[in-house]
């Protein structure tokens, strides 16, 4: 593995062993030892060409954990805004000797282009790429499932999992479902057909429209992000008719069956895909998602970086 | 290459029926067409196994002048255009300025004359600006030097119905035809690739095979309702394939092309990101790829036309949804026709003439071309060897640009020799 | 392939590191042993059990990965990372006793101390090792060794434990050349 540019990429053995590490590290993490040697003299380039705070905060502190130098290059008053070409982005990186470059980007395919090109050679991490994927968040969300709910299993197997709202725009829900599966949940996506990509009828999962009929089936309900200006675009009449049919309140929080936990990979629009009172609930693991991404992110730091990555990674 | 023309004798090809012929071309013009001819003064060329076509037409080019010079000009456009077998170009309307007047039309037109390579016939815009709103002068075009008889907004659609219509009408005034961009605006902001499994898994905003297959419904429609002709651009979907084949049985006079990249490719492609492959009207799925080539067998489709669209490099070295749709198709045009028509069975070097010159020239209205190989026919011939394997490479094309998506693919047959009035205006191994 | 230590030698040097242990601590009561997985982790649990019956009391015992410390890291394919469990008393003013199986060059146990500083400061380190192979690359010895065995460098030395490889017992090979 030199990059991580999509969840479609790494094996379920990979994912595995990424949960597990960032379980170790999460370990260390709680002891006095917060900051490890392991990737000193490493240069990590956070290359922020889309606002993020919090994926670039909790990448920027896996990486200071790791004693990592941290460049943050952000879009805001940066060459990026100002319509500089991700080539010459990725030669300057070449030119600063970045070892690894973690890539937050408007379009789709960015990080894999900066992977693919021949412009530079560092390891490339995808952090979210227009609506294609986000794979450190889904590798968190799964670490944070398994927490909660793999009584000790390795992977997620026979968990039901549902992913609830604009799965069309979402990097979250496309990395997530091709994890979840991978690693033996069971997903449904639930959403208006308008918030459906055509052609997700070939993807590994369940496709409901009814909410509340599925509602008491699911182990995690894991809500998506709805941003306002979809109404403009026709995907859904207005924010009351999106929270009745596809928010969750606490009518809703009261069908899940006991153990079930509520995510959101953030930032939450309460009231309208979710009610403060369900973000808020003993259910919600919402903050703990955050805790345990910079463990996450970590792991996939250390897997990249710390070893000759020019040698399959064994045992 | 020869800048004169020359007596020329051209032994044993084989032409469009089949047979082995000689054909000896003087002063231009085809001498005569035997099974053997003496050579008199004439250079003697063999062209034994070769194949000898009427030259290629194509009916839909971007040769960037005026206005992207660093991306193509009327004479490189040549160049590579002769490289690909072709004798005619028609220049689309989306230059800068846009050609749509008598003047940008007149100056593109001499601009081919100037480069003398072949023919560039200039396309008109349907309206100013290729805006889609106000008919641009159709008629002082038609009546210019150049005589335009195409005219397309191509690079937009011609979206509202009323335009449309109009153009449509106006044009019916000299035969003249409108060629459509078929795509839905409304259904296709910011479309970046055919809609379906692989935008799904992508993340890239879809191209509905629907944007397209409604414009076609709605023109062939129009044409029938004002008695007009229409030609439809860049056919993609199966879909689009079953109603012009259905226009057609109904009696309306409508063409359509398709260019060799959407006779190959499909959107899988997609999946490196690399915008080498991001074209508009989008690569489709395998299935269009068939029905395109069934279709183009059959007729339905009347012709093959490249879409040959130059994109300096920076066009396409970035992120995809940034990057310039186009890719080019002059230089290998034929080969992939052969690669995908004639190796497989669909079409043989008859239909090839038909769809690739004798079609387009009759759709256009190039009285001197797609001709039969006959006495006294100007001398635009076409010789292929079809069984002459080569790898593309991006770095050794005519063009101006680079932005072929076949690079490194292998093809069979290909283009040795171009004769443009019997001037030998391409030619390699013994055409040299 | 040589066996050099059997399984009822095994046995027997764990129980002398065992009394050593004791003795040189004056007893249980403030000694942490502390594993190096994967190995030197089972050796370090068997340790406690020998002390506990020798003491009557009960051993602090954990375990300390030292991956993340290591100065090799670049020249390996990435490693899983191992348990990293320090006892419910921490190491703050301990006695603690490093347990691995092969004393070699001595880098792990430089990246042992490393990790044991970012943790706390102990009163006192000590290693115990089962073999003690030689060929040091840093100035470091053990305090408590089950056998030295000298050996080239062309050799591979294993201990095989009952826990992870059914058997206990030590061998010694030559490398095979890749």
């Amino acid at each position: 593995m030199k990059h991580l540019l999509s969840i479609a990429d790494i094996s379920r053995l990979d994912a595995i062993k990424i949960l597990d590490t960032a379980e170790e590290l999460a370990k260390v993490s709680d002891t006095p030892m917060k900051k490890l040697p392991t990737l000193r003299g490493r240069t990590i380039v956070n290359l922020f060409a889309e606002d993020s705070t919090r994926t670039r905060i909790s990448f920027e502190a896996a990486a200071k954990r790791l004693s990592a130098d941290v460049i943050n290059f952000s879009s805001k008053g940066s060459s990026l805004s100002k319509g500089e070409s991700l080539k010459d982005t990725a030669q300057t990186l070449q030119a600063m000797g970045a070892d690894a470059v973690i890539i937050r980007h408007g379009a789709s395919g960015a990080p894999a282009r900066l992977a693919d090109c021949q412009w530079m050679s560092g390891a490339v991490i995808n952090a979210g790429d227009g609506t294609h994927e986000h794979p450190s968040q889904a590798l968190l969300d799964a670490f944070t499932i398994r927490r909660h709910l793999g009584q000790g299993r390795e992977d997620l197997t026979g968990l039901r999992v549902g992913i609830v709202g604009d799965v069309l725009h979402s990097r979250v829900a496309r990395s997530n479902v091709l994890l979840l599966t991978k690693l033996g949940a069971h997903v449904t996506l639930i959403a208006p057909p308008t918030l459906l990509p055509v052609g997700v009828e070939s993807w590994p999962v369940s496709v409901s429209y009814d909410f509340d009929s599925v509602l008491e089936s699911l182990d995690v309900v894991m809500m998506l992000r709805v941003q306002l200006e979809r109404m403009q675009e026709l995907f859904f009449p207005n924010a009351r008719e999106y929270s009745r049919y596809f928010g969750l309140n606490s009518a809703r929080l009261r069908t899940l069956h006991s153990d079930a936990i509520v995510m959101h990979p953030g930032p939450m629009n309460r009231g309208l895909e979710i009610t403060a009172d369900s973000a808020d609930s003993a259910r919600s693991v919402i903050l703990e998602q955050v805790s345990n991404g910079v463990s996450v992110r970590m792991a996939i730091l250390y897997l990249l970086l710390a070893g000759d990555t020019s040698i399959e990674a064994g045992n | 290459m020869a800048h004169v023309s020359e007596n020329i004798l051209i032994k044993g090809g084989i032409v469009a029926d089949g047979s082995v012929k000689d054909i000896l071309i003087t002063d231009g013009v085809i001498h005569s067409v035997a099974v053997s001819l003496n050579a008199g003064d004439a250079r003697v060329v063999s062209a034994e196994g070769h194949i000898v076509l009427s030259g290629l037409v194509d009916l839909h080019t971007h040769l960037r002048e005026p206005g992207r010079e660093d991306s193509e000009t009327v004479l490189s456009g040549s160049k590579a255009g002769v490289k690909g077998g072709y004798v005619a170009l028609s220049a689309m309307a989306n230059t800068s300025p846009v050609a749509d007047t008598a003047g940008v039309v007149e100056q593109v037109y001499r601009l081919g004359k100037e480069a003398g390579l072949l023919d560039v016939f200039p396309i008109g815009a349907v309206t100013q600006g290729i805006e889609g709103k106000v008919l641009a002068e159709i008629g002082a075009m038609a009546d210019s030097v150049a005589r335009v008889r195409v005219f397309s907004d191509d690079g937009n659609c011609v979206s509202d119905p009323l335009v449309m219509r109009r153009a449509l009408e106006y044009v019916k005034k000299f035969n003249g035809v409108i060629a459509q961009h078929a795509q839905e605006p409304a259904l296709t902001v910011g479309s970046q690739m055919n809609e379906g499994i692989v935008s799904a898994t992508l993340g890239l905003k879809g191209w509905p095979a629907v944007a397209e297959e409604a414009i076609i419904a709605r023109d062939v429609l129009l044409a029938e309702h004002v008695g007009a002709r229409l030609h439809i651009c860049h056919l993609t979907t199966a879909g689009g394939v079953e109603i012009i084949r259905w226009a057609k049985a109904r009696g309306i006079d409508v063409t359509a092309e398709v260019t060799p990249h959407h006779l190959l490719l499909t959107d899988e492609l997609a999946r490196s990101y690399d915008p080498i492959f991001k074209v508009n009207p989008p690569l489709r799925t395998e299935r269009d790829v068939m029905a395109l080539r069934q279709g183009l067998a059959d007729g339905t489709i009347d012709i093959v036309a490249t879409d040959h669209a130059p994109h300096p490099g920076e066009s396409k070295e970035c992120e995809w949804q940034e990057a310039a749709f186009g890719m080019l198709g002059l230089e290998h045009a034929l080969s992939i026709v052969a690669q995908t028509m004639v190796e497989t069975g669909l079409l043989d070097w008859a239909g090839v003439q038909d769809r690739m010159s004798t079609a387009p020239a009759k759709i256009a209205g190039y009285g001197e071309h797609g001709r039969e190989l006959a006495v006294g026919a100007p001398a635009h011939l076409t010789v292929i060897n079809p069984k002459a394997p080569y790898r593309v490479d991006r770095d050794s094309l005519a063009s101006k640009s680079r932005n072929t998506p076949f690079h490194g693919m292998e093809f069979t047959a290909q283009v040795v020799a171009t004769l443009f009035h019997g001037r030998v205006v391409f030619g390699k191994d013994r055409f040299q | 392939m040589n066996t050099v230590l059997s399984a009822q030698d095994v046995s027997r040097a764990l129980s002398r590191i065992a009394h050593e242990i004791c003795e040189g601590n004056n007893g249980a009561q403030t000694i942490t042993l502390l594993g190096i997985p994967t190995r030197g982790a089972h050796l370090a649990f068997r340790l406690a059990t020998l002390i506990e019956s020798i003491e009557g009391s009960p051993v602090q015992v954990g375990t300390l990965d030292t991956t993340l410390f290591r100065d090799d890291l670049r020249l390996k394919a990435p490693r899983a990372l191992m348990p990293t469990r320090i006892p419910s008393l921490g190491i703050e003013g301990r006695n603690v006793v490093l347990v691995d199986d092969v004393l070699f060059s001595g880098r792990t146990i430089r990246a042992a101390l490393d990790a044991l500083g970012d943790i706390g400061r102990p009163s006192r380190v000590q290693l115990a090792t089962l073999v003690d192979r030689g060929h040091r690359e840093l100035p470091i010895r053990a305090d408590f060794v089950g056998k030295n065995i000298p050996t080239s460098l062309s050799q591979n030395v294993k201990v095989n434990l009952l826990e992870i490889d059914g058997i206990d017992e030590v061998t010694i090979s030559e490398k095979v050349s890749a």
